[in-house]
């Protein structure tokens, strides 16, 4: 016999043949599930099952005296098995687990049985229904409790970095703070410029300040911060590892210049001959195939539109610095990082493919971001709206809301920031030009939050109409490009015929470009509206369910400004605990080979997607890496000796479920 | 084998779903906080990846009595453990094609629900109880001994090797 066996044994048997002591929460969790489930009925009749010697019904056992009453029931019936019949694991098991080990419990001794989001709520009138089958998903978590085996969650040590995806302003927020608290931030950005979307609005609401004024001295704060590395116009190719021990992998696109020299002078742009649509006014006026992102640009350096250069080499001989090197490749650069925070942003409904309202169709109808480019001064006007067809300045301006977004054409959430920002754009343009008239159509106005309604009463006072309705047939005139809508006033009960000189489509945030991509990189959920899922709603909206991953900003649906900045310092904020830690609890969940099994067989090893199975060659058995195993179990159903158990998800502690699940109908018939 | 079987109105199925941890099981969750009714049939095993679902666990389910199994994974390409739900996917087909030779295989069922299709968990969950109402009571279920205490690892080995199937990969 070898070593190993002589230890694990008497350990094992231990457990085995300790007698089970179980003791059964059962929670009403108010009326959620007391006014469906008899929980009381559920709790006399897994009372009579053998090794249950108590059980109990808490109104709310998640609550001081329901976790009280574990306890003292723990000590009082010498209980070695706890059964929570509640809500969900993926919420509250880290409750009970804590209060079970405080009275000396292992932790995995607590089996969690959901018989709240998967009972009572979706069997809501079916309450005798309900409670029987509440009585078998406790019975089937008693049977398995008595089967679990201790375990220790491990600690794995955290790398003091922090990598954040998209330096936007909840990135940029996000690596301020972290770098601010004393942590080595990687800033990744897949544009040119840091800056995101908030760089490209003229003002932001309700405040109407100058956006680049207020996020220009933040973009240069980062550029100065010594502990924020930025790699713009890059992006992340690959993500390896887990919680404080993130391998990343960044692409470099080549900008065709050199950095380092670069000044950012753009003579270079002055001599190139090629024109292009500019992306940053939204495609409005142009820009060179060789230019500097915009003029707050950070860092404040050109690149090469590769796409569009005709490679004349114009831009070559201006350089006084002989920065260019047309042969640039993409280059990598692998780092090392504890956590990860995706601010991934968002961008805006495109309206083209469907011609909402008409947009694509007739010149004049434009989109909230053009409307926005064109009253910049830095826009492509020099901040005067012109409408298209004619470049005329128009007089009366009609804005529809909810383009993109509350239809369920399109996408049914609310996008939260289109009311404020049309509101914002009526009153600027309002404000510079008097003789304007503006006419906003909307379904509801929705302006929550500090100074949002004053600002709504602001455009009322000023002259803004506000027409509670949707066009429902658009035209434009032949011969004046004027737009011509019928719309319903739903509050006077009317039809309207209306005509604008320019209308403005208030298009929705949707889900960025790559989001896709990162998604599946991080190993992150997605939402039905597709951005990426937070870990819970109200208690955890910037955590995801990969411990170490955060969200922030629109990378987790529609926000506006404030909310994306608070999210970039809850980020921070969280990431932070475990980056002062130096550590990180991991789940004990893990492969074990019982090696007097195991013949070699190699089958594991092909079919572990984490390579943690090696060959113990002398032995020829297979031995798990607990470090790189994830626990999935994926060996395990494929052992064909039943050498591989999964720890926790023993064949015996799920097969007991199984035997269990019908149980009840066998005694009842 | 006996097929006649008797359906009386009040007869309702019972399915065994097992769920991985980070899609379906999560996918269930918002079923349950949106609250989409459906029907009291299915009982939920959470298990870590769709993966560690072994045939043994679905025979000696659908040996004990249940009238159906699904097995419920995330999307292929979203697997929290990379591709463990490929390897699900040969696994639970294999064990299909085994189950057809017995006409169980409409017993059976492999579905992919993400975290955020609480709508869709219970879609599957109304259609699936559909189906097996039309196939009727699981046949073996008035035939089981009263006791099944076989060894389990005996079962597991025995069914894993019926399933060379299941690898789906080659052996070394």
């Amino acid at each position: 016999m070898s070593d190993s066996n002589v230890v694990k044994k008497p350990v094992e048997s231990k457990v085995d043949q300790e007698e089970k002591r179980v003791g059964v929460f059962v929670c009403e969790c108010g009326v959620n599930i007391g006014g469906v489930v008899n929980t009381k009925g559920v709790a006399d009749y897994i009372g009579t099952i053998p090794g249950v010697k108590v059980t109990s019904v808490n109104k709310f056992t998640c609550s001081d005296s329901g976790q009280a009453d574990i306890q003292s029931k723990i000590k009082e019936h010498k209980l070695n098995r706890v059964v929570v019949a509640a809500c969900s694991p993926k919420t509250h098991e880290p409750t009970f687990r804590a209060c079970i080990e405080e009275m000396g419990l292992n932790q995995y001794f607590l089996e969690f049985v959901n018989i709240r989001d998967h009972c009572s709520w979706i069997h809501m009138w079916e309450k005798e229904k309900a409670t029987e089958k509440a009585k078998d998903l406790v019975r089937m978590g008693v049977e398995r409790s008595k089967l679990l085996e201790p375990l220790q969650a491990s600690e794995v040590p955290v790398t003091d970095k922090a990598l954040v995806i998209g330096a936007g302003v909840a990135g940029m927020q996000s690596a301020l703070d972290l770098a601010d608290m004393g942590f080595h931030v990687y800033l990744v950005e897949k544009e040119p410029s840091i800056g995101g979307r908030m760089a490209r609005f003229d003002k932001v609401f309700p405040t109407n300040d100058c956006s680049i004024c207020i996020l220009g001295p933040k973009m240069v704060e980062v550029a100065r911060n010594k502990n924020i590395h930025i790699m713009s116009y890059s992006e992340v190719k690959a993500v390896d590892g887990y919680v404080g021990n993130f391998n990343v992998k960044i692409e470099h696109k080549p900008r065709y210049l050199d950095v380092a020299k670069c000044t950012g002078c753009a003579k270079c742009s002055e001599v190139c001959p090629v024109e292009v649509p500019y992306d940053f006014n939204e495609g409005l006026g142009t820009r060179k195939a060789i230019y500097v992102p915009f003029p707050q640009a950070v860092p404040l350096r050109a690149l090469i539109d590769m796409d569009n250069c005709i490679s004349c080499k114009a831009c070559s001989k201006a350089c006084e610095s002989k920065a260019i090197n047309y042969d640039m490749q993409p280059s990598y650069t692998d780092v090392n990082v504890g956590v990860i925070i995706g601010a991934v942003g968002f961008k805006t409904y495109d309206p083209e493919p469907r011609h909402d309202f008409g947009y694509g169709l007739y010149d004049n109808i434009i989109t909230a971001m053009e409307f926005e480019r064109l009253l910049n001064a830095a826009g492509p006007t020099g901040g005067h709206v012109v409408r298209p067809s004619d470049c005329k300045e128009p007089i009366r301006v009609g804005f529809v809301n909810c383009v993109g977004s509350r239809d369920k054409n399109t996408n049914i959430y609310c996008s939260g920031v289109c009311c404020m920002y049309t509101i914002k754009n009526a009153q600027l343009l309002k404000e510079k030009r008097p003789e304007t008239d503006h006419t906003i159509m909307y379904i509801d106005i929705r302006t929550p939050f500090r100074a949002y309604e004053e600002s709504y009463n602001r455009s009322r006072n000023l002259g803004v109409k506000f027409l509670r309705g949707r066009p429902v047939e658009v035209k434009e005139d032949p011969v004046t490009k004027n737009i011509k809508v019928r719309v319903e006033d739903t509050l006077a009960g009317e039809m309207r015929n209306l005509e604008f000189d320019l209308m403005v489509l208030a298009t929705g945030i949707v889900p960025n470009e790559g989001i896709g991509q990162i998604q599946q990189l991080l190993k992150l959920s997605k939402a039905a509206d597709g951005m990426l899922m937070e870990a819970h709603p109200k208690l955890k909206p910037v955590d995801t369910t990969i411990d170490g991953v955060f969200l922030a900003g629109c990378a987790s649906g529609p926000k506006d400004i404030p909310y994306a900045v608070s999210q970039g310092s809850a980020c921070a904020g969280r990431a932070t605990i475990l980056l002062k830690n130096k550590k990180a609890i991991t789940e004990g969940i893990t492969a074990v080979v019982n090696p007097d099994v195991c013949v070699g067989c190699e089958v594991c090893i092909s079919m572990c997607p984490f390579q943690a199975i090696r060959m113990d060659e002398q032995a020829e058995k297979a031995n798990v890496v607990k470090a790189l195993c994830k626990g999935c179990g994926t060996c395990v159903a494929a052992c064909p000796t039943g050498a591989l158990e999964q720890s926790h998800f023993k064949n015996k502690q799920i097969l007991a479920q199984v035997k269990n699940v019908f149980k009840f109908q066998e005694v009842a018939a | 084998m006996n097929t006649e079987v008797q359906t009386p109105d009040a007869w309702e199925p019972n399915i065994l779903a097992f769920c991985c941890n980070w899609c379906s099981y999560a996918g269930a969750d918002l079923a349950g906080v949106s609250r989409f009714q459906y029907p009291p049939t299915v009982k939920i095993l959470r298990v870590m990846c769709s993966s560690r679902v072994e045939p043994a666990f679905i025979l000696k389910a659908l040996k004990d009595g249940a009238d159906g199994v699904l097995v419920a994974g995330c999307h292929i390409g979203d697997c929290h453990y990379i591709d463990g739900n490929k390897n699900a996917e040969v696994r639970i087909n294999n064990t299909k094609k085994a189950l057809g030779k017995l006409g169980f295989d409409k017993r059976l069922r492999l579905e992919w629900i993400s975290a955020s299709e609480g709508l869709r968990f219970s879609e599957v969950i109304r259609d699936f109880t559909e189906d097996i109402k039309k196939l009727g009571q699981n046949p073996v279920k008035e035939k089981i001994e009263p006791q099944i205490n076989a060894d389990e690892r005996r079962l597991n080995a025995s069914a894993n090797k019926s399933a060379a199937n299941v690898q789906g990969r080659e052996v070394k």
